[in-house]
């Protein structure tokens, strides 16, 4: 295959309408200097002969010729689009969580992750929500942003997040009937100094404004009379 | 009960329905039984149904059908914006306007004034019922 071009070639023969060009053939041939490149190579074209193929390895007939002729499942290309990110919703900005274990917490979003979910924080110290992966769809973003420019978040992305796989052991009859000896699954020390390392800077700039602190502690509800249509958040 | 509020050329009124809501206008003249001919500095001139209009205390001294410069002149002399918003109708719809736009960050610092409130209110009380009990 020829190399490919880093610029997409520009037309030398401009439209007069669609469908018709500017310049016939012969001042094509002329324009795209196919005669110069003729007289180079001493009057034919320049070819390149196809390059020798190495002998393609002898294929071996099939075990199993299924019964009646299976059908290929047709290929599909589609991409998913990344997961837009809604207008209200920037670094810095406090959510409310709508459901889940933090459900009406008030938190901060750091940023929203190639997956598509929203990296989100307590502070852990000052509600208990650590660094934690949220969807959009179960978030209301309010307008009171906080300042996050001290915040280094580069190193979280969703594999951070992942599971740890776990060998499972054969267990003897005897280890059957005994009771499950799994102890409580500890948090690694790495991951607590990575939570206290980016809730460091986010508590300074939080404790300069008045009372956010104590808003973001509390956890948000409805109460009486209040009209989530008409609340603005 | 006589009525006080009369429509008249000059009527201040507040418009109760419609896309000027809540604008403050001008009766500049009566078309009909029903309607009248309304004007207000930032609006074009035109007619609307007095079902449309809830009268107010003030009144500006104006020719019918003035100019447009001739009726911000009247209403800057008047100060109707002004004894607009100081009339107790006029701040409670500040008030209002205030509360539905309300942040939730807003909200949450109302409830810790309000509590502070509160607090103190009933310090004093129980303060002033010692005093009286002693």
């Amino acid at each position: 295959m020829a190399a490919k071009r880093k610029t997409p070639v520009k037309t030398r023969n401009p439209d007069l309408i669609r469908g018709v060009g500017k310049y016939s053939r012969s001042k094509m041939y002329h324009k795209r200097g196919l005669w110069a490149i003729k007289a180079k190579n001493g009057g034919a074209f320049p070819r390149h002969d196809p390059k020798p193929k190495a002998p393609a390895a002898a294929e071996k007939p099939p075990k199993f010729y299924p019964a009646e002729d299976v059908k290929k499942p047709l290929l599909n290309k589609r991409k998913p689009k990344p997961t837009k990110l809604r207008a209200s919703i920037t670094p810095g900005t406090v959510l409310i969580l709508l459901a889940g274990r933090f459900m009406g917490k008030r938190v901060v979003f750091l940023k929203q992750l190639t997956s598509g979910l929203l990296l989100v924080t307590g502070p852990f110290k000052i509600n208990g929500v650590p660094l934690r992966r949220v969807n959009q769809s179960y978030v209301i973003a309010t307008s009171t942003k906080v300042d996050i420019s001290g915040v280094i978040v580069d190193k979280f992305d969703d594999k951070y997040f992942a599971k740890e796989v776990e060998k499972r052991k054969k267990k003897t009859e005897g280890e059957f009937f005994e009771a499950e000896k799994e102890d409580k699954k500890k948090l690694p020390e790495d991951k607590k100094e990575d939570q206290k390392a980016v809730d460091a800077s986010l508590i300074k700039s939080i404790e300069g404004v008045p009372d956010l602190k104590a808003y973001l502690a509390a956890r948000f509800s409805l109460k009486s009379g209040m009209k989530p249509h008409e609340l603005v958040f | 009960m006589p009525f006080k509020r009369y429509v008249e050329i000059g009527r201040v009124a507040l418009v109760n329905y419609g896309k000027d809501y809540g604008k403050l206008v001008v009766i500049v003249d009566v078309v009909d039984q029903n309607r009248a001919l309304v004007d207000a500095p930032d609006m074009v001139r035109g007619q609307m149904n007095f079902k449309r209009l809830q009268l107010t205390d003030f009144k500006i001294d104006i020719p019918r059908v003035p100019k447009k410069k001739t009726l911000i002149e009247a209403m800057e002399k008047a100060d109707v914006k002004n004894k607009w918003e100081n009339s107790s109708w006029g701040k409670k719809l500040i008030v209002q306007k205030k509360r539905a736009s309300l942040n939730d960050f807003d909200r949450f610092k109302i409830m810790l004034a309000k509590i502070k409130k509160a607090g103190v209110v009933r310090q004093e009380l129980a303060k002033l019922k010692k005093e009286n009990a002693s």
